[in-house]
């Protein structure tokens, strides 16, 4: 448990990604089976062990420790599994440390009233450290900044393969993962992937750069359609085995068994899952209510149904199709989905075009109604096939382009890493009035990308030298109707959101330009950000 | 103040303009370095275990295992023994002589750590995880940031222990109390400069910085360096997390809740008086085990130093 507990500690204190990968790596090498198969579990999101109220932790806390000594050290510490991990009086002569395999065996064969004497006999063993990791487990608070995908991607770092490559078995596996580990320690093979209703890795579009690659590229040899601003799924029924998967492999369908009863077919559709209504589809933040659940409710799936708009067809009965052209691929599919309800499973229609101009013309300015939503463009060679990855060449992605708004720089955080004495971190607001027609600014987001290294360093001063007050890590820059830097901020859509000020919330805002020239009361109002909601 | 008895050099205890100033050699030459040649009108050098007496009043000043020099005042008038124990720690240090327990009626104790979740851990633990993150990632400088007397040079002096032999790098800041100790006979082995060696030279190296220059312009010399932090404070995930510190060490030169506990069962005066810190919380403590007390509210600056 100690060389668990202290990863999950560096973990949470880590900001890159390098060094998130580094650290889960080689713990996976250095740590033994099964050990480091229920911690890769507890990474991933695949185990969760809520043995642990908080009421329970006080209980066992106030029967070691003066009430009052407990409440003011919570006052101070502000997080009760961290007080009760710096706190816990160990009982002198302890036991011995427990791994996390013990911890997870135990805890599955015990019952509810046992539990409680052996979360005590455990914190006994533990360091502080290792006592906050447990209690972090166990209450279900673990927050360590690391998402399932990138914990994977650090398994293949450590075993040399693709990440594709466990994404792939990914749904065949169960904790502790012995076979994935047996093969990733070069010991055995790749754990088999012949069972029914399996995910077969994604193909995914490489950035279309116009001004580069439209010379190259002949109109005839691609197919185009709209990118629609979902969540790229497959959606599988082989032989009776429905599933919904992620393009990484993440099993989704428990929170949206409306999109599982709708797969009445036999086969494996890629497509995007979609809100889905009669009168059109619904914007990302509708779907994203429905996102990152363990399940659902029916009040969720009436406010918020969801389907999938078809983009290709992988299996087709127990016939698999990837190794046939796209072209032959979309005639199947376009018959295939002739069979199904189209409120809940369509069909994403290509859109004809003869030179690179016409597409551009018709992505500058997409008819009303859906397409007006649509994140961009697909190009997609008719003679492809469905290859896993994003290989260069066959497929593009031509994303819309940007929403800009000019926003004035209000505080600004400094980064770690490399970006070390720099202020690298921006919070960027918009005027708003009040009822009595004062302008004041309101924070709408926050940026840490989109500027060169040059500019990097032009802002770190501009913020140096215009400190109005400071916080801790975070400077506030003057920022008032005669004074303040304009920044001119990209993002690719804006959804409501209660967590912010503004009531508004951007997705990924990036520094497109400063604006140097630019007086900051000629800076946006929040108004304008108002009418892009309204309208998208 | 006329004359000043200085338990140590931070600056928090001892500040220059005094007249006469009474204190360890190693104080009075850390007060020196500070504040130069001025910084009294006057001084007098009591070592560990000599006394000075005046209107029946005698003081001796015994080691409080706290920074180089760090005294407690032993203070005895007409059969009653006060015990003034400044800042001080019960852990093996090897750059300080170790706290000295003094029987006594009063013992005044500071309270820094004065909560019973500040229970540092043990610096060897701390110094291999440093160690051990150096290893892990050879291509990052790790940089230190460290109290400029004492800490410091504690830092380096566990390092050494551990078996870290190559040359330490220093901000210049540290340089005088780094020569100091040196000069009282503390090996700190080779250290060099921090300054004027390309970015890709520091990679794998261990760097000491005073805290205030982490996350600063100074540390964009640096090879993607890992903000470490020693110091007691750091226990705590909300103090590591406001700091922006990526690898916290809990090292610290004042006594623990454990170490502040045992010390008053160990001495069990007929009364303590408690300052500097949390009053409320160790009192607390002391009504549960029957140990008479008060806060004491003494006229003084903040705190430079955990």
């Amino acid at each position: 448990m100690r060389a668990f507990a202290h990863l999950l500690d560096r973990l949470s204190l880590s900001a890159s990604r390098n060094a998130k990968l580094t650290l889960v790596s080689d713990f996976l090498r250095q740590t033994p089976d099964p050990e480091r198969g229920w911690a890769f579990a507890v990474l991933t999101g695949s185990l969760a062990l809520d043995a642990a109220k908080p009421a329970l932790l006080r209980r066992l806390v106030e029967s070691r420790v003066d009430a009052i000594l407990f409440a003011w050290s919570y006052d101070y510490v502000g997080d009760l599994a961290e007080t009760v991990a710096l706190i816990w009086p160990a009982k002198p002569g302890a036991n011995r440390e427990p791994d996390l395999s013990e911890v997870v065996d135990t805890l599955s064969g015990a019952s509810k009233a046992e539990a409680p004497a052996l979360i005590e006999a455990w914190l006994d063993a533990l360091d502080a450290i290792g006592r906050w990791a447990l209690l972090k487990l166990l209450t279900g608070g673990l927050r360590v900044g690391l998402s399932a995908r990138l914990a994977k991607q650090a398994a293949a770092d450590f075993g040399g393969v693709a990440v594709g490559e466990i994404e792939e078995i990914w749904h065949a596996l169960a904790p502790p993962y012995g076979d994935l580990f047996l093969w990733l320690d070069g010991r055995a093979e790749r754990p088999s992937v012949e069972t029914p209703g399996r995910f077969r890795p994604v193909m995914l579009a490489q950035a279309l750069d116009p001004k580069d690659d439209f010379p190259k590229l002949d109109p005839a040899d691609y197919a185009a359609e709209w990118k629609w601003d979902g969540v790229r799924v497959q959606a599988v029924n082989e032989g009776g085995v429905r599933r919904l998967y992620s393009r990484t492999g993440e099993d989704m369908g428990a929170a949206f068994p409306d999109v599982l009863a709708a797969l009445e077919f036999d086969g494996v559709i890629d497509g995007e899952l979609l809100v889905r209504r009669g009168e059109g589809i619904g914007s990302f933040g509708e779907l994203q209510q429905r996102l990152n659940r363990k399940s659902t409710s029916s009040r969720l799936t009436t406010d918020f149904p969801a389907g999938v708009r078809a983009y290709d067809l992988l299996l087709e009965g127990q016939t698999d199709l990837r190794g046939l052209r796209f072209a032959e691929r979309r005639l199947r599919l376009e018959s295939f989905i002739d069979r199904l309800d189209p409120a809940a499973i369509d069909l994403s229609p290509l859109q004809a075009f003869s030179t690179w101009d016409d597409l551009a013309a018709l992505r500058a300015a997409p008819p009303a109604g859906d397409p007006a939503k649509a994140e961009g463009m697909m190009l997609k060679r008719w003679d492809s096939t469905y290859q896993p990855g994003r290989p260069k060449g066959p497929w593009f992605k031509w994303k819309r382009d940007p929403m800009r708004v000019d926003a004035v720089l209000m505080y600004a955080q400094r980064g770690h890493g490399k970006r070390s004495g720099y202020y690298s971190d921006y919070t960027f607001g918009v005027w708003r009035e009040d009822a009595a027609g004062a302008r004041s600014l309101t924070p709408v987001g926050k940026a840490y990308f989109g500027f060169t290294d040059e500019e990097l360093k032009q802002l770190d001063a501009f913020v140096r030298n215009h400190t109005i007050e400071r916080f801790g890590p975070v400077r506030a820059v003057r920022a008032d109707e005669d004074f303040g830097l304009v920044l001119e901020v990209a993002f690719e859509g804006l959804q409501r959101s209660t967590r912010h000020k503004s009531g508004l919330a951007m997705r990924f805002p990036r520094i497109g330009r400063i604006r140097w020239d630019k007086p900051s009361r000629e800076a946006d109002e929040l108004a304008t950000l108002e009418r892009i909601l309204g309208g998208g | 103040m006329e004359r000043a008895l200085i338990t140590h050099g931070h600056s928090d205890h001892a500040r220059p303009g005094h007249g006469l100033v009474m204190a360890t050699p190693q104080t009075l030459a850390i007060m020196q370095a500070r504040y130069g040649d001025g910084f009294a009108s006057q001084t007098l050098t009591l070592n560990y275990g000599s006394s000075i007496a005046r209107d029946g009043v005698e003081i001796t000043l015994v080691p409080a295992g706290h920074v180089l020099g760090s005294a407690q005042a032993v203070v005895r008038w007409r059969g009653l023994t006060m015990v003034v124990s400044g800042d001080y720690k019960r852990r093996r240090d090897p750059t300080c002589a170790p706290f000295e327990p003094v029987a006594c009626e009063v013992f005044i104790t500071e309270a820094t750590f004065g909560l019973p979740v500040f229970r540092h851990p043990p610096d060897t633990g701390e110094i291999e995880s440093l160690l051990s993150s150096v290893r892990q990632f050879p291509e990052r400088t790790h940089v230190v940031g460290a109290y400029s007397l004492g800490k410091a040079q504690r830092v380096i002096a566990l390092l050494r222990e551990a078996g870290w032999e190559a040359p330490i790098h220093v901000h210049g800041a540290l340089d005088r109390m780094n020569a100091l100790y040196v000069g009282f006979g503390v090996e700190l082995g080779p250290l060099a400069p921090a300054t004027g060696l390309p970015k890709a030279a520091l990679a794998g190296q261990i760097v000491i910085a005073p805290p205030s220059a982490l996350s600063t312009p100074w540390a964009r010399r640096l090879a993607d360096p890992v903000d470490a932090f020693a110091s007691g404070w750091m226990a705590v995930r909300a103090r590591v997390r406001q700091r922006g510190v990526e690898l916290p060490l809990v090292i610290s030169d004042h006594a623990d809740w454990d170490e502040l506990t045992a010390t008053l069962i160990e001495l069990a005066p007929s009364e303590v008086w408690i300052t500097h810190g949390r009053e409320e919380a160790l009192g607390r403590w002391c009504d549960l085990a029957g140990q008479p007390w008060k806060a004491l509210t003494l006229a003084g600056f903040e705190d430079e130093a955990d």
